[in-house]
């Protein structure tokens, strides 16, 4: 069977034309040495909303009727090349649609591809992506997660350097040849594009992960009732009412066991419980119900419950009292209060290290003012890989549009 | 297997677009120029009123764009637009195409040869955006023309056949074509464009002629009537769906005289069926896994083929009989269900039963239902359906009950 699958992995809102703009590189590339393709996004999935995990796929095959092959299954079970846009997604991905945790190569196939955008080491990565059996390789483009919004598109080439990466990682499906007329042709491609997509494809980083090492935890799974098992009118039982901490005190909200949400996080909240004033606000206003209430009456977010959207950063009175931190920097979802609680003097020391970092601590969201991308790109922020960005590129092949 | 590197497979007059089952419908209405569309969001539909309004403001599209308060009116704007001469477009999913259902019923006794895209959806509740084709089979007996499409490049197509047939004066009806929710309207495939040229050499301009609301031809539309005029009235419409037979078979044969492609058969897909034992049948995108598994049992030793049903309404219950009579045995794979019906089948099953009533041959036939609210259909569901119509073909009787594939239980 000659045909390649290939997954992109990446964040609702943030990242959908993104994703959607790969999955069509891909299958326009392969055409041009006469394959055929297909491109589409997984259903079950909500990309609609911030930060959400969500999936594209792309297959492409020598022949239609391979192509058909593949798409008989309308979500692949196996994937040649797995793309993540964003590497806070290497600790795995909860869709929409009820499937637990999956960890991030968990489609990959034996000794296939995760390529991903990232600064951080392969190590620090390879602590994030859950342990296999087999073992499969590591590939870097060497950028950060690439965020935009539904309207607007950042325009730092990150579509076509993760184009010119599969043309080494899958050069027999995706010639560098292809790939280059393809971003010509596509009516968001050009010239600059076209040299950073051959120097992503030089520079590629990759390494072979073994099957000894990666994240050991098992990710969370569960079974789905049987039709006769499950309450008849559409009902469910509604998450029974909490519980208090120790000694009565406080309050700990019973939570979904099916349904966590946390992966949707690209940062977290970090805690400082020494300047907490115990306002409530974070705990009012908090859309996912995430923050459990202390003996001592300060405010804990819990990370099986967090989506990272920061609206406790925005609301706490306090300076610096909640602070958000970029997800890769972060190993476990354990509680913040009960570090605290163990070692004031050591929680403290963690906790300057974290929101002191500059990167971590930069909003990974996307544009949140008019100007902010000519800020960055003035900044020498946006690492395109080839020439010099300016803005205003999507107009170069704009006349492509109303042919 | 060795690399085929394909020739440009487009003519010199087409273009090779990858674009989604949506985005074609797009397409196509840009080609026929259509004058009004309106437009309500619910998903999947949603994705052509966005695809119809891209090409709007691309300036590819001249149109009135009529974003409606909900599909009630939306239905009933281009109802209007329509007998005043506008070739119009519509479309919806779901519950959103029931919200819909009291203009949907007066349409074709108008004679409003609209087009409708359904985006098939399940209906609520539970809410969910998943296929089920029962949103779709809604209409299905009031005079809408019905279809269900397979591919981008078929959506594409039919479109353009679609406002043939249903501006043809000898049956001016409404036709919804239902294209399957996720599998086709959010998957892009390579497919071809025709020029507006050949588009322009098979499909001639809109004419009402004398139901044409104007000044010069002073007409009343829809008076209030009373037993002395009903009964009638809805045998022009039976006679208009008879009519829409002849002129479907025109149709396609037109469409392949002018872009040398097309099924010669209109009605159906038959994929390996000619020496088929047990022949599936099935309609829309469900088609991919079937064939699929066809393969796979052909390699087997097993003799299967699918009946692929594009129309619905008008049912070819003729040329279905004649394809199915050599069969050992049916199973047809219903996409939707019909609570309390004969045998509790789904709606196409029992269909297939009434064809085939009359047949001087009739092989068992087993009623499935797979796929509900966009459960993907597998293709161990599809041979375990195989195997059940084959034991089935060895025992001569037809199985009196409905069997559920893909269900937990």
């Amino acid at each position: 069977m000659a045909s390649l699958i290939a997954e992109i992995v990446y964040r609702g809102i943030f990242q959908k034309n993104l994703a959607a703009r790969v999955a069509r590189g891909i299958v326009l590339s392969a055409r041009k040495s006469g394959r055929w393709g297909i491109a589409f996004g997984r259903y079950g999935d909500s990309p609609q909303r911030n930060g959400i995990p969500a999936k594209d796929f792309a297959i492409v095959a020598d022949t239609k009727e391979e192509l058909e092959q593949n798409m008989a299954r309308y979500e692949p079970k196996h994937t040649d090349v797995t793309i993540v846009l964003d590497d806070t997604l290497a600790k795995g991905v909860e869709s929409w649609a009820w499937y637990g945790l999956q960890p991030i190569n968990k489609l990959t196939v034996p000794n296939g591809t995760v390529l991903m955008t990232s600064l951080q080491s392969f190590d620090s990565l390879i602590e994030d992506v859950h342990k296999r059996e087999e073992p499969y390789t590591l590939a870097l483009i060497r950028a950060k997660a690439s965020f935009s919004g539904l309207w607007v598109y950042r325009e730092d080439h990150t579509e076509v350097r993760v184009l010119g990466a599969l043309a080494k990682i899958a050069p027999q499906f995706l010639p560098l040849d292809g790939v280059c007329q393809a971003i010509q042709e596509i009516d968001w491609g050009s010239d600059l594009k076209v040299a950073s997509a051959k120097k992503a494809h030089d520079r590629l980083e990759s390494r072979v992960v073994k099957i000894t090492e990666g994240n050991a935890e098992a990710p969370f799974a569960f079974e789905k009732p049987k039709w006769w098992e499950m309450r008849e009118g559409v009902t469910i039982p509604a998450i029974p009412i909490g519980k208090p901490k120790e000694g009565g005190e406080g309050y700990v909200p019973d939570r979904n066991p099916y349904f966590k949400k946390y992966t949707t996080r690209t940062m977290r909240p970090v805690i400082d419980f020494d300047t907490c004033v115990k306002c409530n606000l974070c705990w009012i206003s908090c859309p996912d119900s995430c923050f459990d209430v202390m003996p001592d009456g300060t405010f804990d977010a819990n990370m099986e419950a967090c989506c990272g959207c920061g609206v406790c950063e925005a609301v706490c009175p306090v300076e610096q009292c909640v602070t958000m931190v970029n997800e890769s920097l972060f190993e476990d979802n354990a509680s913040q209060w009960e570090m605290w609680r163990k070692d004031q003097a050591a929680y403290k020391t963690w906790l300057v290290t974290k929101i002191g970092d500059k990167q971590g601590t930069l909003r990974s969201h996307g544009f949140r003012f008019r100007g902010q991308y000519e800020q960055e790109l003035a900044a020498g922020d946006l690492d395109s890989g080839g020439g010099v960005i300016t803005a205003g590129i999507p107009g170069e092949n704009a006349a492509h549009k109303t042919q | 297997m060795a690399v085929v590197t394909q020739a440009a497979t487009a003519a010199s007059d087409e273009k090779e677009l990858l674009i989604s089952g949506s985005e074609a419908v797009a397409e196509a209405l840009t080609l026929a120029d259509i004058d009004v569309v309106t437009a309500y969001p619910i998903r999947p539909y949603d994705t052509v009123m966005q695809a119809i309004a891209k090409k709007i403001a691309n300036g590819q599209l001249v149109a009135e764009y009529i974003v409606a308060e909900g599909e009630h009116s939306q239905f009933e704007i281009v109802k209007h637009a329509s007998t005043v001469g506008a070739r119009v477009f519509a479309g919806s999913s779901g519950v959103g195409w029931a919200y819909a259902m009291e203009c949907l019923v007066v349409t074709p006794p108008l004679r409003v040869p609209m087009l409708a895209l359904v985006g098939n959806r399940a209906l609520d509740d539970p809410g969910a955006f998943g296929v089920e084709h029962n949103d779709a089979l809604f209409v299905r007996d009031l005079g809408w023309m019905l279809c269900w499409i397979d591919t981008s490049q078929e959506a594409l197509d039919t479109t353009l056949i679609g406002y043939r047939i249903a501006e043809d004066r000898r049956v001016f009806l409404p036709l919804a074509i239902s294209a399957d929710g996720a599998f086709l309207t959010h998957s892009q495939a390579l497919t071809l464009v025709p020029s507006k040229q050949k588009v322009d050499r098979f499909l001639p301009a809109y004419n009402r002629g004398d139901l044409q609301l104007h000044p010069d031809n002073p007409i009343t539309v829809a008076p209030q009537a009373n037993e002395d005029w009903v009964i009638e009235i809805r045998r022009q419409n039976d006679e208009a769906m008879k009519r829409a037979y002849t002129v479907i078979e025109e149709a396609y044969a037109d469409f392949r005289r002018v872009f040398g492609r097309g099924p010669e058969n209109p009605w159906f897909e038959e994929y390996m069926t000619d020496d088929a034992e047990v022949v599936l049948i099935g309609m829309g995108t469900i088609s991919l896994p079937i064939k699929v598994a066809i393969r796979e049992m052909r390699a087997q030793g097993k003799k299967v083929g699918l009946l692929r049903l594009r129309w619905f309404r008008p049912f070819p219950y003729e040329r279905l009989v004649t394809a199915l009579s050599k069969a050992q045995a049916i199973g047809v794979i219903d996409r939707n269900y019909s609570f309390g019906s004969p045998f509790a089948s789904g709606v196409v099953a029992n269909e297939v039963r009434a064809a085939m009533y009359n047949a001087e041959r009739r092989p068992p036939l087993i009623s499935f239902i797979s796929g509900l609210g966009g459960r993907e259909v597998m293709l161990d569901d599809v041979k375990k359906a195989t195997d059940i119509c084959y034991a089935a073909a060895r025992s001569g009787q037809s199985d009196a009950k409905t069997h559920w594939l893909g269900v937990r239980d």
